[in-house]
């Protein structure tokens, strides 16, 4: 979309806010980008954590062994849980800066939900503890139990939609004005895909973090998990890892299809390709590991976190590759929009100023001149003429402004030693007011 | 004016952040500075116990876990969440300011920030680790200085947030110098953290005493002597209170008053302050009745009398934040943005050429006799509504029919030239930012919901104004 477009089909564009950036643009986005992926790291350990806790300890009512699994899965979340919402605050502030109409619109028309966020993720946090604090006392409740974590669970698996709904909101000007909260944003074409990508990847995430947990070699996992072998369990966790990277074969193509055209440009074609690339790389390590004897599935571990620690930094610059195609349009016009209306505010100032001025000045001005014309004559600032000096009858008056100007225009006969003054009806009551203005300046 | 308007019609958008950042207040002080000292104490108070008999260091040792366990869990969600929440609903109440704040203070947020990962690790690990530390003395001492740094820590991060806090309250400073170090010189600021302090430890100490009654049952002997503890805890730091209060008290007003140029704006404060007086030491008092009251005689006290001082000091923090606010108005940052999102440098501008032609997000942008009631709506929206709702909490209709009688027709005429001078007749609200035509739509629309009263969403249901195409030009450009 160029920005001619933008403005034939009168998209709203807004005025940006006109104070410096505090850091250069590269920095802030690089910040934005490593913030991010640290944060989306450990919500994925977090979301994936509870959800295989739900899905081994419905195992566990066929085997109870599985429960040890749970239990043992569930411990990690606490940390993690914690760590996904305080690495959250630096990429929110850095999206803050970088893109403040673009976020704080989308907030704004997903109003609700946005801010339900808040106490949502109290909920599921408050039913993880609840969860993870009564597993013996609830043993024998099990339904319970299980609908602890799987309400924890369901809130998990929604918030990340209010998240991509802004984020991809965001992105879109254009869709604004045809937008009626969060349902009708949800629905916008790419929503799904991304949804189905990014929970897809916490599980891929989770079962390489179960892998290497479980793998440790201070974890005394006989004495915590008796029932399984250490084996037995990572194999499974890489398996999980490997299925989710296999979804992404077909979420991945889909989610790229589904991106509007405006963003997509070669760069980013490439640093996607990059990304895809190192993944492969990483799903065949993890076929391998799967397939391996016990001692050797170890060694391809490392190798597959640097694939997909590549694949995650060039699908991160991706996206925000994209996010800045689409929008520098629309960023073009808004700077230009700024600009001028800066310029407005600066001429409006300057006007009202030296309006005030002006005004002030013909005031004050306008006074003297209809003094000097209509009564210098008869009266003098210290001396008797005509009439009393001014030094006489200001005093008179002082704070009575209206008797004074009742005086002008129709005087009455006062002293005896002088003649009458002439009133002077033919003034307007504008000049009586600023003669009557100046005298009781003096 | 350039943000879609976030509006919620019945409880006000003031009420959503308020209520948000006293929760958060309130959790950190509490049940994070205040709860680290008197939590590590008590695991330290056990460890001594510890010679004479193992069975009570068990016991002590159990009980400060309990209350660890208590914090930890609120803090962890609810503490955390809230202060993320302050974000979330400050950007979408009054994004323009929040988004310029952002601007300028990123640094000192980033400061905040990492001071904030810090001390969520380090409760963590202090909270994770406890059970592992009962295996041996030593690891049972590393684990008490451990809670020692961590009370530190907490502390700090109630010093830096202050400080933070009192640089972008400070009118004035904004505009001329920006650098962040000011807030620590403020004048306010000693005071201000030496009372935060003791109040947090009181707080502590009241939510303590409840704990004790609820996990310390009847039949266990150390049930009078943690009453006591945690008593005597909180009458320590009573006098600290009660004299950095007064210091405090008496400094507020000559170093902020100070703004208030108008007398009105000046009596409505000490009104209000007068009330916090009473109070703050009603509160205080409250704790100190019930902690001596715990100290000679644990055994007579009902749980629920308990429940007071805790309630008293929510109220008075509550209280204390709201007049901190109050102060700030009619800006939201100081001498450079008005309340209703509005920059002091757009007045003359948008007073000549109106409100609405300059926004973005409205539904009409010029008042004209057809629209009238339409334009005035849409300029209540950008000059009113981040204070006012139409019938819900500090309704205008309300406000207007307070002043000149209930149930009196409204008059146009009077609201404009009340309107015309708002912000010199309360100074707690700003200028009307408009023009004479969109002043007499407001008023117009006001009055019309005198007569049929109706709620206006905001853009969270409403979504954002369509606009028309002007198809015609689009074929032109496209044919180009
Ligand atoms: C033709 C001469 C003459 C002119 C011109 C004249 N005055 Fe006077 N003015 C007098 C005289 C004479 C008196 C004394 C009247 C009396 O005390 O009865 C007087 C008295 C006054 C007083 C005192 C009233 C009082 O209550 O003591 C004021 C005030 C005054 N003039 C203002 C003005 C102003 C203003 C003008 C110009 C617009 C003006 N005069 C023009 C002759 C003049
Ligand atoms: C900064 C927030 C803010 C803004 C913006 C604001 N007001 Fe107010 N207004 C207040 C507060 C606070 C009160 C006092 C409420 C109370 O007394 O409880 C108030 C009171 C009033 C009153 C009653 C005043 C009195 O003397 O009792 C009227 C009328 C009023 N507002 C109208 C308006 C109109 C119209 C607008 C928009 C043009 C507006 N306000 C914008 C905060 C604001």
């Amino acid at each position: 979309m160029n920005t001619v477009l933008i403005q034939l089909l009168q998209i709203p564009v807004p005025k940006d806010i006109p104070l410096e950036m505090p850091l250069p643009h590269w920095l802030l986005v690089a910040l934005l980008i490593f913030s991010f992926l640290l944060h989306i790291l450990f919500v994925n350990l977090m979301i994936g954590g509870t959800a295989l806790t739900l899905w081994a300890e419905l195992l566990g009512l066929r085997k109870k062994e599985y429960n040890d699994v749970a239990i043992e899965i569930e411990k990690t979340v606490t940390l993690n849980k914690s760590l996904a919402v305080v690495l959250g605050v630096a990429p929110l502030l850095s999206i803050n800066v970088l893109y403040t109409v673009y976020f704080y619109s989308a907030n704004a028309i997903t109003g609700l939900f946005w801010i339900s966020i808040i106490p949502m993720v109290i909920v599921a946090f408050l039913l993880g503890y609840w969860h993870k604090y009564t597993w013996e006392k609830l043993r024998n409740n099990k339904s319970l139990h299980i609908a602890i974590i799987a309400g924890a669970t369901l809130i998990y698996l929604f918030v990340p939609f209010i998240f991509l709904t802004n984020i991809n909101l965001m992105q879109f000007p254009e869709k604004w004005a045809s937008v009626d909260g969060f349902f009708s944003a949800m629905t916008l074409a790419n929503v799904f895909p991304r949804y189905l990508h990014f929970i897809t990847a916490s599980f891929a995430v989770t079962g390489l973090f179960v892998f290497w947990y479980f793998g440790r070699r201070s974890y005394e996992f006989e004495k915590n998990i008796p029932g399984f072998s250490r084996y037995e369990i990572r194999r499974k966790a890489m398996s999980l890892a490997f299925g989710a990277s296999i979804a992404q074969v077909v979420f991945g193509p889909l989610l790229f299809i589904t991106l509007p055209t405006e963003g997509i440009d070669w760069d980013l074609v490439i640093t996607i390709g990059i990304g895809v690339t190192a993944a492969v790389f990483a799903m065949v390590w993890m076929w391998n590991s799967i397939n391996a004897e016990e001692h050797r599935m170890e060694k391809y571990f490392w190798p597959i976190v640097l694939a997909l620690t590549i694949t995650v930094g060039f699908m991160g610059t991706g996206r925000q590759l994209y996010r800045a195609n689409a929008l520098q349009p629309h960023q073009e016009v808004m700077a230009q929009k700024t600009a001028e209306y800066l310029q407005l505010v600066e001429e409006a100032k300057l006007a009202a100023e030296s309006g005030e001025m002006e005004k002030a000045e013909n005031i004050a001005m306008a006074g003297e001149k209809l003094f000097e014309q209509n009564c210098v004559v008869c009266h003098q600032e210290e001396n008797r003429l005509v009439g009393p000096p001014l030094k006489e009858i200001v005093p008179i008056y002082e704070g009575k402004k209206e008797a004074l100007i009742a005086w002008i225009k129709k005087p009455g006969k006062k002293r005896d030693d002088y003649p009458p003054m002439p009133g002077f009806t033919q003034l307007s009551e504008e000049k009586l007011e600023s003669i009557a203005d100046y005298m009781l300046k003096l | 004016m350039d943000f879609p308007i976030f509006h919620l019609d019945f409880m006000g958008n003031r009420w959503l952040i308020a209520m948000i950042a006293i929760l958060h207040v309130l959790i950190n002080h509490a049940l994070a500075v205040g709860f680290a000292p008197l939590v590590t104490l008590m695991e330290y108070r056990g460890y001594l116990a510890r010679k004479t008999d193992l069975e009570q260091q068990k016991r002590w040792d159990d009980l400060a876990y309990k209350f660890l366990f208590v914090a930890f869990v609120i803090t962890t969600t609810v503490g955390a969440m809230t202060g993320v929440g302050i974000w979330f609903s400050a950007a979408l109440v009054n994004p323009a300011s929040i988004g310029s704040l952002i601007r300028v203070f990123y640094f000192a947020w980033f400061t905040e920030w990492i001071v904030f990962v810090g001390e969520v690790i380090l409760i963590v690990i202090y909270f994770l680790t406890w059970k592992k530390s009962n295996r041996s003395d030593k690891a049972k001492r590393r684990h008490i200085r451990f809670g020692l740094i961590l009370s530190i820590f907490s502390w700090i991060t109630m010093a830096v947030i202050v400080g933070i806090l009192g640089f972008m309250m400070d009118p004035g400073n904004w505009l001329s110098d920006k650098t962040l170090f000011n807030g620590f010189t403020n004048p306010l600021y000693i005071p201000q953290l030496l009372f935060r302090t003791p109040l947090a430890m009181i707080m502590a100490g009241c939510i303590g005493l409840l704990l004790v009654a609820i996990f310390a049952k009847k039949d266990n002997p150390i049930r009078p002597k943690a009453f006591r503890f945690v008593s005597i805890w909180t009458l320590i730091w009573v006098p600290h209170v009660v004299i950095a209060g007064l210091w405090y008290y008496y400094k507020i007003p000559d170093l902020m008053i100070g703004n208030l140029p108008v007398a009105l704006g000046t009596q409505l404060f000490q009104a209000w302050y007068d009330k916090l007086f009473y109070v703050m030491f009603g509160a205080v008092g409250l704790a100190v009745i019930i902690g001596l009251w715990t100290l000679f005689n644990s055994r007579r006290i009902p749980k629920w009398l308990m429940v007071l001082p805790i309630i008293g000091i929510f109220i008075f923090i509550g209280m204390f934040e709201r007049i901190r606010e109050f102060i700030r108005k009619p800006y939201v940052i100081g001498e450079y943005m008005y309340a209703n999102a509005i920059r002091v440098e757009d007045y003359p501008l948008l007073q000549k050429d109106g409100i609405l032609p300059h926004s973005t997000f409205v539904s009409v942008s010029e008042v004209t006799e057809e629209n009238k009631l339409e334009a005035g709506e849409n300029v209540f929206l950008v000059a009113c509504t981040r204070c006012h709702t139409t019938s819900g909490i500090n309704s205008v209709v309300n406000r207007f029919e307070r002043m000149y009688g209930k149930g009196n027709p409204l008059n146009v005429d009077a609201m404009k030239t009340y309107m015309r001078s708002m912000h010199k007749a309360r100074y707690y609200m700003p200028p009307f930012p408009g023009n004479e035509k969109e002043l007499d739509a407001l008023a117009y629309y006001i009055k019309s919901l005198q007569t049929f009263p109706r709620t206006i969403e905001g853009a969270q249901l409403n979504g954002t104004p369509a606009v028309e195409y002007d198809i015609e030009k689009i074929k032109e450009h496209i044919k180009k």
